[in-house]
């Protein structure tokens, strides 16, 4: 029973780690396209 | 968008269902004796591991593609996919090494079966790494196509592992001929998990995917600023 708990529960937490992962990521993308966006907008208007 | 958050919720419940067929609607094994509820680690892992192998199948596909048509879409499809594939080799081999402890008393040995599919998983990891060492795309995208064939070569070895050689893995219980089989609730419980886990797959490809691509943007995006003269870090 301790292993088929261990088993579930590891394999819960590597999903759940590569989900945040993956989250974290497409946040800090998104702030960067929006950065650069709005950089690219105020040299195009200066 | 809505599609995605669709597909999100349909991989959430095939999940919820898989996890009560799993833990209640199957029934234990009964031969493993007082370690029979351990066998119940048999739905996760096999499931972790055909996903593995469909990973490595869309790395294959996509490579070929992206080969033949030199499309940057394929490239990230196929990069998605590799990535994938090291995660769910990884549950593989957790999940393996968990049952393997108290049903054979060792957690690992090195026979075929075991060696290649640890072999796939490396090659897998290493088609990470060569991604973040070459610069230049073109050149990445060709060199790590050529690497995700290869890595789709050893498939076909580890599912014939224990076929072709006396493996401590035990013989297949699906189409492993003449004495294989599985409980008719044991056999519904593996296809319920294998497709929840084969929405999960498609789920997170299609992100991963997305995130590459929102990369590229940040690409094109420093590349104009940088011809207007702007320094971007």
């Amino acid at each position: 029973m301790t292993y088929l708990f261990a088993a579930y529960t590891a394999v819960w937490v590597v999903l759940f780690a590569y989900v945040f992962s993956l989250s974290r990521r497409q946040q800090k993308f998104q702030d960067e396209v929006m950065k650069l966006q709005k950089l690219l907008e105020s040299q195009k208007r200066s | 968008m809505k599609l995605l958050r669709v597909h999100a919720l349909s991989t959430f419940i095939a999940m919820l269902i898989a996890l009560y067929a799993i833990f209640i609607f199957a029934p234990t094994e009964r031969t493993m004796g007082f370690i029979g509820e351990v066998q119940r680690i048999f739905y996760f892992h096999v499931s972790s591991n055909w996903t593995t192998f469909l990973a490595t199948f869309c790395v294959f596909l996509c490579s070929i593609l992206f080969l033949l048509k030199e499309s940057r879409e394929w490239d990230i499809r196929a990069a998605a996919a590799a990535e994938l594939g090291v995660v769910f080799g990884t549950l593989g081999l957790i999940s393996g090494t968990l049952w393997a402890r108290p049903v054979w008393g060792i957690w690992w040995t090195w026979d075929a079966r075991l060696t290649s599919f640890f072999l796939l998983w490396l090659i897998l990891l290493a088609y990470q790494m060569l991604r973040r060492v070459v610069d230049s795309p073109a050149q990445r995208g060709r060199l790590s196509a050529v690497f995700g064939i290869l890595a789709a070569v050893d498939t076909p070895i580890v599912y014939m592992a224990n076929r072709w050689w006396r493996t401590q893995h035990p013989a297949p219980v699906i189409a492993g001929g003449p004495g294989s089989g599985l409980d008719p609730r044991m056999a519904l419980t593996l296809c319920i998990t294998l497709g929840a886990f084969t929405l999960l797959y498609v789920y997170l490809w299609r992100i991963r995917c997305e995130l590459e691509r929102t990369a590229d943007v940040i690409e094109t995006l420093q590349r104009q600023l940088q011809t207007q003269g702007m320094e971007v870090r």
